[in-house]
């Protein structure tokens, strides 16, 4: 007998998305790996921060499979730690994004009227800023000035929060216009109206009835900007805006490969092919998640 | 029509004027200003005469205030000094418009070009394997980091293969061809970037259209199949798609950026990067602010389209 609760629909619909099931083996893979980094460094012998300056932008070796950088460094333990910070960001600065995308979404969406007014003029305004300049301003502000404490403004660790604020701070805005048209139809339903009759507070139906109800779009909407998140982040770092050397990221990687692209083409190649492996595998499983929840939205 | 425009224009008025005053907050939030970088030229002053300075520019005034200074000259004409270009600001925008114009010109007609057809082509044959070709192409297309293309093309046709310059311009008075030779790297970066979302628009658009009852009606009265794909359907698939295309246009002149910095393509992306981090803020806050004009120029536009184009839609008539 089968089992035709919505669930395993979806995960049969789901199933026969050969891209998106090879798309998420792959990411699983790779989150191990880069999760394993400290055993794999060891495994190979090799120090992700370790400088040798007799042996710069070295080819493949035995030592060394992916070479050195242009300061001696195992270039696979680098992409190792810098897949750390690129998919942590990812990750970490999609969900808050869909946080505030949804708490904004539900309020306007629930309550209506001036609210949702003020709340959706407010969403396209934010949607029609240029974005990539805007997150390069906002990366350069001098955090003394904001009255950041100098001993959080100077600690290590700084950029790779303050690249998951920016990001996600411009990042809700689909989130938000998507749960906000949701939750119009949602209001109307007949157990929305049950709760109401029944006393439930304006947040509790919001939060407990309505919300469940939208979890597998916001699901799909944060696989996809997954990606997109990973592709700022990388830009913005190999700006020089985003993660801090020493500290590796694929973007920043590629700062100053670009600069040694006559001498060593090379060390171009892997930090790049990562991020657009990466960022392809979310879309895939974005568009894979989307057809198996929603089956008539595209053919 | 006319009123919803002209509520979309002061709509879009008013996002500006937050905007300038939100940029010009921001900026000034960024280290160093203009008294700590003639600290840093003249080893000679002293703490009381930079204070001094301060108190003469009014940049020791809170933030509204200097604010509302700038806006007063700014509005009586007066954009103030480039500090890198050393010419009034104007002045050094507009070379940087003209060049970001035929280069984004160039990817964005290449993008056109290929993702009209080719995306008809894909939804005229659903679940196809060209279908599926083209979608997986697509998909490379979006998630490709464009910084990391523009390198890899830097790498294969200018470090090995030498056949086109890393980056640049043309010199001055050079023949169209030469013109081209610096073009081609950015503007195939440019295009392939956006070919990718520009193909699923109009082959989601496509595939829409292709279920309405006029398509059937139109098969059935004996049309052949590629004439009802391309002059039925496709006249009808394009509303929407144009409309994206004119939203596409406005963003595309902030999202050159990279690419125009990393082949130094002296346009406004690569000038509004420039003047961040040089510290140019007059300078900085008249392109970024231009080029929030231009994003909310091409929303408008691309609203007055799809009015235009439809006239079945009363857009802004409430469409909940």
């Amino acid at each position: 007998m089968k089992n035709n609760s919505p669930f395993f629909l979806a995960l049969r619909r789901f199933r026969r998305h050969k891209l998106a099931i090879a798309s998420l083996v792959l990411l699983l893979v790779m989150i191990l790996l880069v999760a394993g980094a400290p055993f794999l460094e060891s495994l190979l012998g090799v120090d992700a921060n370790e400088v040798d300056l007799f042996n710069r932008m070295g080819p493949g070796s035995a030592d060394h499979l992916l070479g050195t950088d242009e300061l001696g460094r195992d270039v696979l333990a680098r992409l190792l730690y810098g897949g750390r910070i690129s998919l942590a960001t990812g990750l970490i600065a999609a969900c808050i994004a869909a946080t505030i995308g949804t708490v904004i979404g539900l309020f306007a969406g629930y309550f209506g009227g001036k609210l949702d007014a003020f709340l959706m003029r407010f969403t396209d305004g934010v949607i029609a800023l240029p974005l990539l300049p805007l997150l390069i301003v906002l990366a350069a502000l001098d955090l003394n000035k904001i009255g950041v404490p100098e001993s959080i403004a100077e600690s290590e660790d700084i950029s790779f929060y303050r690249i998951i604020l920016i990001v996600a701070l411009v990042g809700w805005t689909t989130v938000a216009r998507l749960v906000r048209g949701a939750t119009l139809s949602f209001k109307e339903r007949e157990f929305v109206m049950a709760a109401v009759g029944v006393g439930a507070g304006s947040i509790h139906i919001m939060f407990r009835h309505i919300l469940p109800n939208l979890l597998s779009p916001i699901i799909v909407a944060v696989t996809l900007s997954v990606g997109n998140v990973i592709l700022l982040e990388s830009v913005l770092s190999f700006l020089g805006l985003g993660i801090q050397p020493p500290m590796p990221s694929w973007g920043n990687m590629l700062t100053n490969a670009q600069e040694l692209i006559w001498q060593a083409p090379l060390l171009a190649v892997f930090p790049g092919l990562l991020i657009f492996v990466t960022v392809i595998c979310f879309n895939f499983l974005g568009d894979g998640l989307q057809d198996a929840f929603d089956p008539k939205a595209e053919y | 029509m006319r009123r919803f425009i002209s509520i979309r224009f002061a709509q879009g008025l008013l996002v500006l004027f937050i905007m300038s005053f939100v940029i010009y907050s921001l900026i000034g939030l960024m280290p160093g200003d203009p008294i700590d970088l003639m600290i840093s030229s003249d080893p000679n002053m002293t703490a009381a005469d930079a204070a001094q300075l301060r108190a003469l520019y009014g940049l020791d005034l809170p933030v509204y205030e200097r604010y509302l200074n700038w806006l007063t000259s700014a509005l009586g004409g007066d954009l103030g000094y480039s500090r890198l270009f050393g010419q009034p600001v104007l002045q050094a925008l507009f070379p940087a418009l003209k060049n970001s114009v035929m280069l984004l010109g160039l990817a964005f007609t290449i993008s056109v070009c290929i993702a009209i057809p080719v995306g008809t082509l894909a939804a005229s044959r659903p679940r196809s394997a060209l279908d599926y070709g083209v979608n997986l192409a697509a998909f490379a297309g979006i998630s490709i980091p464009s910084f990391w293309l523009a390198l890899m093309l830097i790498i294969i046709f200018a470090v090995f293969l030498g056949w086109l310059p890393a980056g640049g311009i043309a010199p001055a008075g050079s023949g169209v061809l030469e013109n081209l030779k610096y073009m081609i790297l950015p503007a195939a970066t440019l295009s392939i970037t956006s070919i990718g979302s520009h193909v699923r628009y109009v082959r989601s658009s496509m595939l829409e259209v292709l279920r309405q009852d006029y398509i059937r009606t139109a098969k059935a009265k004996g049309a052949h199949k590629l004439q009802v794909v391309w002059k039925h359907a496709l006249r009808n698939a394009m509303i929407p798609v144009v409309t994206i295309l004119a939203l596409d246009f406005g963003y595309l002149f902030s999202g050159a950026l990279i690419t125009e910095t990393i082949f130094s393509w002296p346009g406004m992306g690569k000038l509004i990067f420039d003047s961040i981090m040089g510290n140019d803020f007059n300078l900085a806050l008249i392109a970024l602010l231009f080029a929030t004009a231009l994003t909310l120029t091409g929303n408008l536009l691309a609203d007055i389209c799809y009015a235009w184009l439809d006239p079945r839609i009363v857009v802004g008539e409430n469409k909940q």
